[in-house]
């Protein structure tokens, strides 16, 4: 990875670090625990079509992921230089990370937009 | 010894020794959690986008006690996520008012008041103007 693209990385990670810290506990408290176990009633399919097909939201949702993803790229390619001390493989680690997070975004702008 | 020469030899656990640097590692590990469920929730969406039975199938695969506990797993990171962000925040975001630099416990509470908001406003959305 070249010095002068960290800047732009980085910059990622840190928006990626606040929407994810902002908005996943809540979204993941809905689907992933209260809606399952019927804490609370999820809304109607109607109702959840109509809304996620107005675009912002859909927008929203791809800036969340997508943002999300790339958080997670930076994170985990530091973690992986520096808790298994991999900084030799540094550039196919930075490939993959990084690669990752551009093939599962355009897929999730595919999906969304 | 030459010291040019010196390499330090680190194992791959060094970071097990302290708390402090244990406790580093994990939160820098909260990143899987944070791709693993935007992941998840990005399922979630395009299954209302397929239609129906779509979603209603999904829906009734989260109901699996496995998939519930991977949940309550990824959510303990997401709020551990959130703290450390939080707390960092005001040595990442230097906020000046006039002349006078913002308190690093203020820029912190803003943070956190701006998680509380959000996470209320989805709430009430969810419970109030998408269940009637």
């Amino acid at each position: 990875m070249k010095k002068h693209s960290e800047p732009f990385w980085w910059t990622l990670f840190g928006a990626g670090g606040a929407v994810s810290a902002l908005f996943l506990p809540i979204l993941i408290f809905l689907t992933g625990i209260a809606f399952p176990l019927g804490w609370i009633e999820v809304p109607s399919y109607d109702l959840l079509q109509k809304w996620i097909s107005i675009w912002p939201a859909r927008i929203l949702v791809f800036v969340i992921v997508s943002l999300s993803l790339f958080h997670w790229a930076h994170r985990f390619r530091f973690t992986l230089y520096e808790g298994l001390q991999l900084q030799n493989y540094h550039k196919i680690i930075a490939i993959f990370c990084y690669g990752s997070a551009i093939a599962v975004s355009v897929y999730s702008f595919y999906v969304l937009i | 010894m030459d010291s040019k020469k010196y390499k330090p030899q680190m194992g791959i656990f060094w970071w097990t020794d302290r708390w402090s640097s244990i406790k580093f590692i994990l939160r820098e590990l909260t990143s899987v959690a944070v791709a693993v469920y935007s992941i998840i929730f990005l399922f979630y969406v395009s299954s209302i986008l397929q239609g129906k039975k779509t979603f209603e199938e999904f829906s009734e695969s989260l109901k699996s006690p496995a998939f519930i506990a991977l949940h309550c797993f990824i959510l303990l990171c997401l709020v551990f996520h959130s703290i450390t962000w939080f707390n960092l925040a005001p040595q990442a975001m230097v906020i000046k008012l006039g002349e006078k630099k913002v308190p690093g416990i203020v820029v912190a509470l803003m943070n956190y008041a701006g998680w509380f908001f959000i996470s209320l406003a989805i709430l009430w959305l969810v419970t109030n103007l998408l269940g009637t």
